[in-house]
Parts: C-alpha cells; structure tokens; sequence
C-alpha cells in the first residue's frame, strides 16, 4: 500500500510543473488516476472462491509395459561395473505396471514454491522421489532449493522419467548413478545476467544412495557442482551443453557377489568417488515450431575415478587398496517426423578402464575371478530403437527395441510397449 | 586495445540505456509494448508468428531473458502454461513471478469469449478462462493497451507521461483504423468460413463472418484424415467461401480440402510477423482483411 503511494505521488511529481501545457499535463494525470484504479481493480478481482481455491495444482502419470526379453531382467547385471543398488534392470517380462507418479505442486507464499513428486511402485510401495522447497524471491538470480530433487548434474538427470525419449536409462546413468541422482540436500542456482544462458549450481547432499553409501555421520556425504550453458543458434535450433562434478566418500559401500566357486562373498569400498558428466543437447525445428517436425540429439560422457580400500569377505576379511577409473557415455537422436509420431535411435557404451585391485594383485589369496563385477575387463554397450505415437501432448504409446550386451557373451535383445499417460494439471516441461 | 575496452564496457552497461526490460510471450505484445515504451523500453520478443503458441519450449535463451526483466507480457488465460511457468521459477528473478507487478497478462484487461461451461481433457485442449487468441479483436488491444500503458508507468513511474502520452496516441491512430477497417471489411459480414484451429475467433466474432468448420476435430487434436471427410461432406449443406489457416499451422490438411471443395486456401499472419506486411500491429489487421477480402471477389 505504501509503496502504491509512492508511485501514485511519483506519477504526480514526474508530470512536468510549468509546462505551456497545462491542461494536457492535468489530462494526462487524470487519466493515469484512472488508469491506476483499473489496474488495481483488476488486481483485487476475486477469480475463484470457496475453499478450494488455495488446492495445489495436481497430476498424475500412469505408465505400463508389455515386454518380452532373451535373458531374465531380474538377473541383469553390468558386467565389469560395482552394482550400483539402482533399479536398472530392464521393464519386466510380460505385463507390468510402471510407477505411477503423483505430482503436486504450489506456491506456498510469495517467497516459497513446493513440490512433491510420489512414486507408486508396482511392488504397492510409495516412494518419494522429490519433495522440495523452492525460493521465489532470492533474486539476483539466485535460487535456493532444500528437501529431496532431481540432481542438477549432467542433462538427462533433471529429466522426470515420464519424459524421457526412450522407457530406460542410458547405460552411464545406470552404472554411476544408479540410474538418476535424487539426494537429500540443498541446491543453490545462479543464472548469470548475460543473454548467453549461463547457470551455475552447487549442491550439498546426505549421500544417501549410489554412488555414496548412506551413513550415519555428521555433515555432507556428497557435494556436487555443475555449470550450465546455452542459446539458440537462429530461430530455429536451441543448445544447451553442461560440465559437472560430484564427488563422494562412501564408507563401506559393499555389495554381495559369488566368487569362482559359487560361494557367497561379501565386497565393500571405502574412499572417495570423483565423477565428472559432460553434456550437450540440441535441439532443432524449422522456425523453431516444433509441432510439425523437431529433431533432439543428445549426449553425456561420464567419467568416475575412485580411489580407497575394499574389503573381500568370504568368511574371513581382506582388506587391500583399490582405485579405479572407469568411463561410459551415450548419444541418441529423436526425429519426429510428422505430426504425432517420432522415431529415436540411442547408442550407450561403458568403458571397463583400468581398475587396481591390491588384493589381487598382491596375492592375497582370491584372483580376478573372484571379484566378478569389479574386475571382469569388460566394455557393455547398448543399442535401441524406438517408436513412438502421441494422440496428444497428454498420452504417448511407445514401441522400443533394444540389443543389450551389458552382460559380458550374452546378448539380451528386448523388445517392450510402453504407454504413458498424464492427467491433471498441465506441468510445463524442461527443455 | 582501448576500443575493445570500450567494447567490454558497452557490453558490461546493460540492460542499456532503456528504461523498462521487457519480455514479451508473443509478437503482438512485444509490438505493443514497444507502441507503448518507444525507446524507453527494449523489447525481447520470445516467440515468432511461425511458431505455434501453444507449445513453445522453455529454452535456456528465455530463462536467461527472463532473468533480467522488469516486466512480462504474456496473453494469459492458460496460454502459455507449457513453458512460462518453467522459464518464470528458473529466471532467479523475484520481480516478474505470478501475481508480481512484473508480470502482466492480456486476459487480464480483455473480454474473453467462448468461455468453456465446463472442462475436460476429452473435449480437446479447451482453456478454462476462454479462448486465449484475443489479440484478434481490436477492441481487446486497445483495452490491454490501456492497462499495459498503465502498469508500465507504475513500474517507471519517471516516464509515466511518455508512456501514457503515447498510450493516448496509440488509440487515437487504433480508433481511427479500426473504423476504417470496420467500413472496408462490410463485404465480409456473414462470410462462411472453414478454419484450423478456433485461434480467429475473435477476428470471426468482430467482422461478423461465420465459422462452418475446424480442420481440428478438437482443439489442439491435429487433423485426421476421417474428420476432413466428414468436414468435405458437411459443407455440401454449409458451404463454405474459403479454407483459412494461420501461418503457423501445418498447411496440408487446409490446402487438402480447399482442393476437394475447390475453395481458396487464405493464410492469414495470425500476429506480428506472420507476413511480409504484418510488420506490427496495424499491419496485421490490414493485412488479414485484405486477405479475406480476397475471397470475396
């Protein structure tokens, strides 16, 4: 209200005093008075009463697939890869319910936007995925963001998995990820004030998952920064590219395996896990209007060093140093080629890299054997088409076919329907 | 050296030397708001006449305009509900979020028409607040001017003379040409039209002509090769006198039947830029009628 005063007496002042015309100049300021009634007039207009007028905006995703496979997905593995604990594995045989997610989301008050985003699991678990807090009124070009969210590292991460191109991560995102980051944290974003779109973001995590180990000390477990840049080249294509880092310390971050012998053995790292993700995305329309015909090629390179101790248990404990530096990425294009229909074509690829394994290599008794996804000198990759026809921007039938040699001398070749579905409130969409 | 110097320092003085950023959603308000700002306001235009306002992506190049706005412009009314919302919550800027004297929309000031009874995703992509396209009555523009004008003086309140003294020459040229268009447009009165997209509702309901068809079986649903059969059957009892598209829509399906009913295929710029003479706003009412008009002969 003050502050409505001031500009109503700087309106005033500012029209000029001894002016030849006055009776223009108290024309105007008339004219501005009712003006200023409209706009707050217009401002005050109730659009909606009742109690329900304040309820979030709300929608939901059904998702669902049909899918037949050459190997068995609940045996999937990445061979030459610590298992990452992630749900990785490829959509089930047969018919499966997908997560159905539930989003909800508002502003809280004029400083604070909330969201939840639920995962109803097929197994009849909810899972949240996403509840954070969001500052509005920062400015400066800061945002702040606290609770559970989408990692901003590397591009596909941020994605939500219902608007993914393709039903299943990349291959990198499976392997060092565990197929997407969503920590417990806080974010802080700085959008540059330069026309060249230029971000730049630090988070501080509990380090509750994959590639960290969730533990019960004090502090940060996982830190990450990432830097975001991007524009349009013309009218008709739009980029964006993105450096980022994520490092953690995980403290026994074990997995249990078999050696040679088909014996239980129990394997845990200690130490610091460093990754680095390069991206880019383009994106491209004639004139920018996508509605027709729009082409999106996409890629990540990701590279993970780690360096520590891992321990060998099979009934008695070893304990020797381990580093190791291990790379993966992937590139598909997605063409859609008239109205409704697009097709995607997505290469994936996993370095094996080199890996030190002391226990090993000093002889303490198991040998390469016996570490079998840590030392199986192994390159997974992955290729995999898709189809897909969307009635409307809210429904979308997919067709995916996908030869998968994630496990070393085994070719798994899948072929899957996939349906999504999105009611509710219209979200908007990333680029 | 000392020119790139003062280059760096040129580059380093913005937002410039103009008063008011803005960002506009679409063409025909970034054209009135620089009507309206002169060279007080520097104008940044989001989307161009050939892209389709309903699905427009939130590309890195508008959030890092956003960033920097003092003011959006944007149609309201659902619109833009695919993007802006996105661009808004990412640009880090306090002063253009909802609600925010920064942000703006044309709904606001309007009157809107086919305002839906109820609302259901099965009836097509329908908009609760009505039909968004509401530029293509001049007696909205000039109401959204009237209080455009007004919310960019509050916000430079030191220039809110210049502001509503152009606002005031603004409808004085508006009024003038929208009489003028009113007496060349008599021909058209009671036109039966076949249209894409109900996006000319307002132009339809001003001049009076008539709409007997939409390409699109439901708003937003693109054209299926079995509703423009039916479309083709239906006009042997409601003839239509032209097939009429704007020009960001996918011409095949309008020059199709246009060629089955042996019909003239109008494009019209729909906004701002959307033709070679449709350079603002006056231009794109010209323009459009000549082109309707067209059909008449």
């Amino acid at each position: 209200m003050v502050r409505k005063w001031i500009c109503v007496t700087a309106l005033a002042v500012a029209v000029p005093q001894a002016h030849a015309q006055d009776a223009e100049a108290q024309k105007l300021r008339e004219e501005l008075r009712q003006m200023q009634q409209r706009v707050d007039a217009l401002e005050q207009r109730p659009r909606q009463t009742g109690e329900n007028a304040f309820n979030p905006s709300i929608s939901l995703i059904l998702q669902g697939t049909a899918a037949r496979s050459s190997q068995d997905p609940a045996a999937y593995r990445i061979d030459g890869f610590a298992p990452s604990g992630g749900e990785v594995a490829p959509a089930p045989r047969s018919f499966s319910l997908g997560e159905s997610e539930l989003i909800i989301s508002a502003n809280i008050d004029p400083y604070f936007r909330g969201q939840l985003t639920a995962a109803l699991t097929p197994e009849n678990e909810v899972e949240v995925e996403e509840a954070f807090f969001q500052t509005l009124g920062l400015g400066k070009g800061f945002t702040l963001k606290g609770g559970r969210f989408l990692s901003g590292i590397g591009y596909q991460n941020e994605i939500h998995q219902h608007a993914w191109d393709f039903q299943d991560a990349p291959l990198p995102y499976k392997a060092f990820l565990g197929g997407r980051l969503n920590d417990d944290g806080v974010q802080l974003r700085w959008l540059a004030p330069t026309d060249l779109f230029l971000e730049f973001g630090a988070e501080l995590g509990r380090g509750r998952a994959f590639p960290s180990a969730d533990s019960s000390r004090n502090g940060a477990g996982a830190w990450s920064l990432f830097a975001h840049a991007g524009g349009d080249l013309g009218v008709s294509t739009a980029w964006r590219t993105g450096l980022s880092y994520l490092q953690v310390k995980p403290e026994d971050r074990a997995f249990e395996d078999s050696d040679s012998l088909g014996n239980p053995v129990s394997q845990s790292f200690s130490g610091t896990s460093k990754l680095w993700i390069a991206d880019f995305v383009l994106k491209w329309a004639p004139n920018g209007n996508a509605t027709i015909t729009n082409f999106k090629l996409q890629g990540e390179y990701f590279r993970r060093d780690e360096s520590g101790s891992l321990t060998y248990d099979d009934g008695t404990a070893l304990n020797g140093a381990y580093a190791s530096r291990q790379s993966g990425w992937y590139l598909q294009g997605v063409y859609q080629f008239m109205p409704r229909w697009r097709a995607g074509l997505r290469y994936d690829r996993l370095d094996h890299g080199t890996v030190d394994n002391a226990i090993v290599t000093g002889g303490l008794g198991p040998s390469a054997a016996d570490f079998g996804p840590l030392m199986t000198a192994y390159n997974p990759s992955r290729s995999t088409v898709m189809l897909d026809w969307s009635p409307s921007e809210f429904s979308r039938l997919r067709l995916q076919l996908a030869s998968d040699k994630s496990r070393a001398d085994v070719t798994d070749n899948q072929v899957l329907l996939q349906y999504i579905f999105s009611l509710g409130a219209h979200g908007a969409h990333t680029f | 050296m000392r020119s790139i110097i003062a280059l760096v320092l040129a580059a380093a003085s913005w937002p410039g030397l103009a008063a008011l950023n803005i960002f506009a959603c679409t063409p025909e308000w970034g054209a009135l708001a620089q009507e309206l700002g002169g060279d007080k306001a520097s104008v940044y235009t989001a989307t161009t006449a050939l892209q389709d306002p309903h699905h427009i992506e939130a590309r890195p190049s508008l959030i890092a305009r956003a960033r920097r706005a003092d003011l959006v412009v944007c149609t309201g009314a659902e619109l833009e509900i695919g993007w802006l919302p996105l661009v808004l919550t990412q640009s880090g800027n306090p002063n253009i979020q909802f609600g925010e004297r920064g942000y703006f929309e044309a709904a606001s000031a309007a009157r809107m028409i086919e305002v839906p009874q109820r609302v259901d995703r099965a009836m097509g992509d329908v908009h609760p607040a009505g039909n968004p396209h509401l530029h293509l009555d001049p007696l909205n523009i000039s109401r959204v001017a009237k209080a455009l004008a007004a919310r960019m003086s509050l916000l430079d309140a030191q220039d809110a003379t210049y502001y509503i003294g152009r606002e005031l020459d603004f409808q004085k040229r508006w009024h003038e040409a929208t009489a003028r268009w009113e007496r060349e447009a008599k021909p058209l009165q009671g036109l039966p039209l076949v249209v894409h997209h109900r996006d000319l509702s307002y132009l339809l309901a001003w001049l009076g002509m008539r709409e007997v068809g939409t390409l699109e079986p439901k708003p937003g649903v693109p054209p299926s090769a079995a509703h423009l059969a039916e479309l083709l059957g239906s006009l042997q009892q409601t003839p239509a006198k032209a097939v009429v598209r704007s020009a960001y829509q996918d011409p095949r399906a309008a020059d199709w039947l246009a060629g089955q009913a042996r019909l003239p295929s109008i494009v019209l710029p729909f906004t701002v830029g959307g033709s070679e003479r449709a350079k603002d706003l006056f231009g794109l009412y010209e323009d459009s009628i000549a082109r309707l008009l067209g059909a008449t002969k």
